[in-house]
């Protein structure tokens, strides 16, 4: 690798063909200086693209060329070329020659011919217009006529020394050669002589036709093998080539919302900007509802947004969307939105892929949606479609574009059968949606199978979907089965119901244990006011006695005083004694009482 | 193409009018030479004097031929009389020519 660096340090000069994809294969274009030969069967695209070079060349970089058609009337091919954008008809006037080199059927052939005439005038013409460019198209039509392969490759030879004395930027030669290789011998000798051959391809798949091409030979430079896919959109052809290895997408930490609140919290937060998401689903569980709702939303935001609906009109599916609440009618309206829709039987994914980069260069969105994508891949190969889907989604990421695509599962499964499109791997989130069927009952349900660099809920909610939009509801799970629908409504009903019994038990219980709390506290009350009533009692009773002793004792004295009687001793006698014994059973007690204490303290 | 002046069938057994044609060549190049001389050879059996022959060397003059429609060499045009015709090659098929040139090979 390294010596041949060093001994081959410059690069082959090549020239850009301004077709996108192809000099991104050829890692720069055609060889300068050189011829290149462009080989395939009829219709394989061949004639566009040796007219785009030299349309290219002459509008971008002011090199005249010189078509010479072999095989097709020069006003056939400029009329062909109308379709294209390239102003063709205005370009024929001033930069490109066309030179018609299509022998009249009626012309006669005696004997052998050959082309110095034909190269004489070429010089001549090429001096006159400064051409940088040549295109011999279809030259086996010519060679045919010669009717003998060593006058062919006499006739090659002598293009080949014809172009080795004028020299060009980039001769182009087409040439019908099949592709199976039963050319003879001598066009054999058409692809060693040039320095580059690119291998055209038409052929039908399930009834669509697809265009490839390969670069078969590069002599001197290296370029990227293999057969890559052609599309013809309205600036003429393209070659699906390879995005380069290197990702150069830069990640956005900005979140958008989803469109559905409880999904962008499931999410952690909304979808990432610039990310892309895929739906998945059995046809029915409202894949383009949400894809509606997260178009709304960012229509909201006063994004711009791109919907893209295969197999069903637009109009349908806004008139459709509103029924449950997701109004883009006005944001169509207000330029926001654009709606587009196509069919897919008739189209290869090739074209689809040119029309969806035609609306992304239109409309500039920032979010964008494709319902299905997996519509793509109903006609034509499924390799075709899977690569398509694939080339979408990054150039969505190039663009920095929010995109939603949803995809149709046959199968309930989402971990075997995935997507036929094999978009579940190269899609940062992915949401899957499925029926639940149970005890009669249809339920979708909504799972996040994967949500790159972020968070997500591992739960399963059920969508409902309702007047005011998709709504996410809890399930259920019991007894190792999730319940939805009238199961999940039963179960909520009677969790509700228990929620109820459960407050109104503790209500109840509560009250009881408030009544007898009351009842305790009025119980003690009565018992203090008994107390009280008692204690009053008891003095009231003591100084009532206390009273009485006295009044009798002064009742005694007053009588002695009045008998004037000497009953003193009598009285002394009865009285005095009473009170002593008293006065000493409390002091007994009272000692009695503080002994015991003493001994306590003793202890 | 070039006027109705007459309506004169191409296969009478001798030319009367006189066959206005030109050859263009490419210099030396072998067929250019071998068909002016296989020309050469059908006039003066068939066309006697009756003939007006203009060689071109497209190398020298190859606007021209552009303008009269030729591109490989060597080629034959007859101008006139009506219709005219065209010849490529060597000119090596000689009733091929004849025929082109509207005449009639004599029954030998």
């Amino acid at each position: 690798m390294n010596a041949s660096k060093s001994a081959a340090p410059q690069p082959l000069p090549k020239i850009a063909t301004g077709i996108p994809g192809f000099d991104e294969l050829s890692h720069g274009g055609l060889p300068q200086f050189r011829t290149s030969l462009l080989r395939g069967g009829p219709g394989s695209g061949k004639t566009v693209f040796a007219l785009q070079s030299l349309v290219n060349a002459a509008r971008r970089r002011q090199e005249p060329g010189i078509f010479v058609a072999f095989e097709e009337n020069t006003s056939q091919i400029i009329a062909n070329a109308a379709s294209f954008d390239w102003g063709l008809p205005a370009l024929a006037k001033n930069k490109l020659y066309f030179l018609d080199a299509k022998l009249s059927p009626d012309v006669v052939k005696s004997g052998e011919f050959d082309l110095s005439g034909m190269l004489a005038i070429l010089k001549a013409k090429k001096e006159e217009i400064g051409a940088k460019w040549i295109v011999f198209d279809g030259i086996d039509v010519l060679l045919t006529l010669l009717q003998n392969p060593v006058a062919e490759m006499r006739e090659i030879y002598r293009i080949r020394d014809w172009l080795a004395d004028n020299e060009v930027n980039a001769a182009i030669i087409t040439a019908k050669i099949d592709s199976d290789g039963t050319g003879v011998v001598h066009y054999g000798f058409l692809q060693f002589m040039v320095d580059c051959v690119v291998r055209f391809e038409r052929r039908l798949e399930h009834g669509v036709a697809l265009h490839r091409l390969e670069i078969t030979k590069y002599r001197g430079s290296d370029f990227v093998a293999g057969e890559y896919p052609v599309s013809f959109g309205p600036s003429g052809m393209e070659v699906g080539a390879p995005e380069p290895a290197e990702i150069k997408q830069v990640a956005s930490g900005e979140r958008v919302s989803a469109g559905v609140e409880r999904l962008d919290t499931m999410l952690g937060g909304g979808l990432f900007r610039g990310s892309s998401t895929l739906i998945t689903g059995v046809p029915g569980t409202s894949k383009t509802t949400l894809a509606g709702k997260f178009a709304e939303a960012a229509c909201r935001r006063g994004e711009r947004t791109l919907f893209v609906s295969f197999d069903e009109a637009a109009d349908r599916i806004a008139r459709n969307l509103t029924s449950v609440g997701i109004q883009l009618k006005t944001h169509i309206k207000s330029g926001v939105l654009r709606m587009y829709s196509s069919r897919t039987e008739t189209i290869g994914a090739e074209d689809h892929l040119v029309k969806l980069k035609t609306l992304i260069r239109e409309h500039r969105p920032r979010c964008m949606v494709i319902d299905p994508i997996s519509a793509i891949a109903k006609t034509g190969g499924i390799a075709a479609a899977r690569a398509v889907a694939n080339r979408f989604i990054y150039l969505a990421k190039d663009e920095k574009i929010t995109v939603l695509v949803t995809a149709i599962n046959e199968g309930d499964q989402p971990e075997t059968e995935a997507t036929d499109l094999q978009i579940s791997t190269i899609a940062d989130t992915w949401i899957h949606l499925s029926y639940l069927i149970r005890s009669g009952e249809r339920n979708r349900a909504l799972t996040i199978i994967k949500s790159r660099g972020t968070w997500h809920s591992n739960q399963v909610r059920e969508l409902v979907l309702s007047d005011a939009g998709p709504i996410l509801a809890d399930v259920y799970t019991a007894g190792g089965e999730v319940l939805m629908g009238t199961l999940r409504w039963e179960k909520e009903s009677e969790e509700k119901a228990k929620t109820l019994q459960r407050r109104a038990e503790f209500d109840h219980k509560r009250h009881e244990l408030q009544a007898a709390e009351a009842d305790t506290r009025s119980r003690i009350k009565a018992l203090q006011q008994d107390l009280e009533r008692q204690r009053v009692e008891l003095e009231m009773y003591s100084s009532d006695n206390e009273a009485r002793i006295v009044s009798s004792s002064d009742k005694e004295k007053e009588l002695r005083r009045i008998r004037s009687a000497d009953p003193a001793g009598r009285a002394a006698t009865g009285t005095v004694p009473t009170l002593a014994k008293r006065r000493a059973s409390d002091g007994s007690g009272n000692s009695g009482r503080k002994s015991k204490k003493d001994a306590l303290d003793a202890r | 193409m070039r006027g109705k002046k007459t309506k004169r069938s191409a296969s009478g057994p001798a030319v009367a009018t006189v066959v206005v044609m030109r050859l263009y060549i490419a210099n030396h190049a072998p067929n250019s030479i071998r068909a002016i001389a296989n020309l050469e050879a059908i006039c003066k059996q068939h066309l006697k004097d009756k003939f007006k022959l203009e060689i071109i060397d497209v190398l020298e003059y190859p606007l021209r031929a552009l303008a009269d429609g030729i591109l490989v060499t060597p080629s034959l045009a007859k101008v006139s009389p009506p219709p005219s015709a065209k010849v490529v090659g060597n000119l090596s098929d000689k009733p091929s020519v004849l025929h082109a040139l509207g005449i009639l090979e004599p029954v030998e």
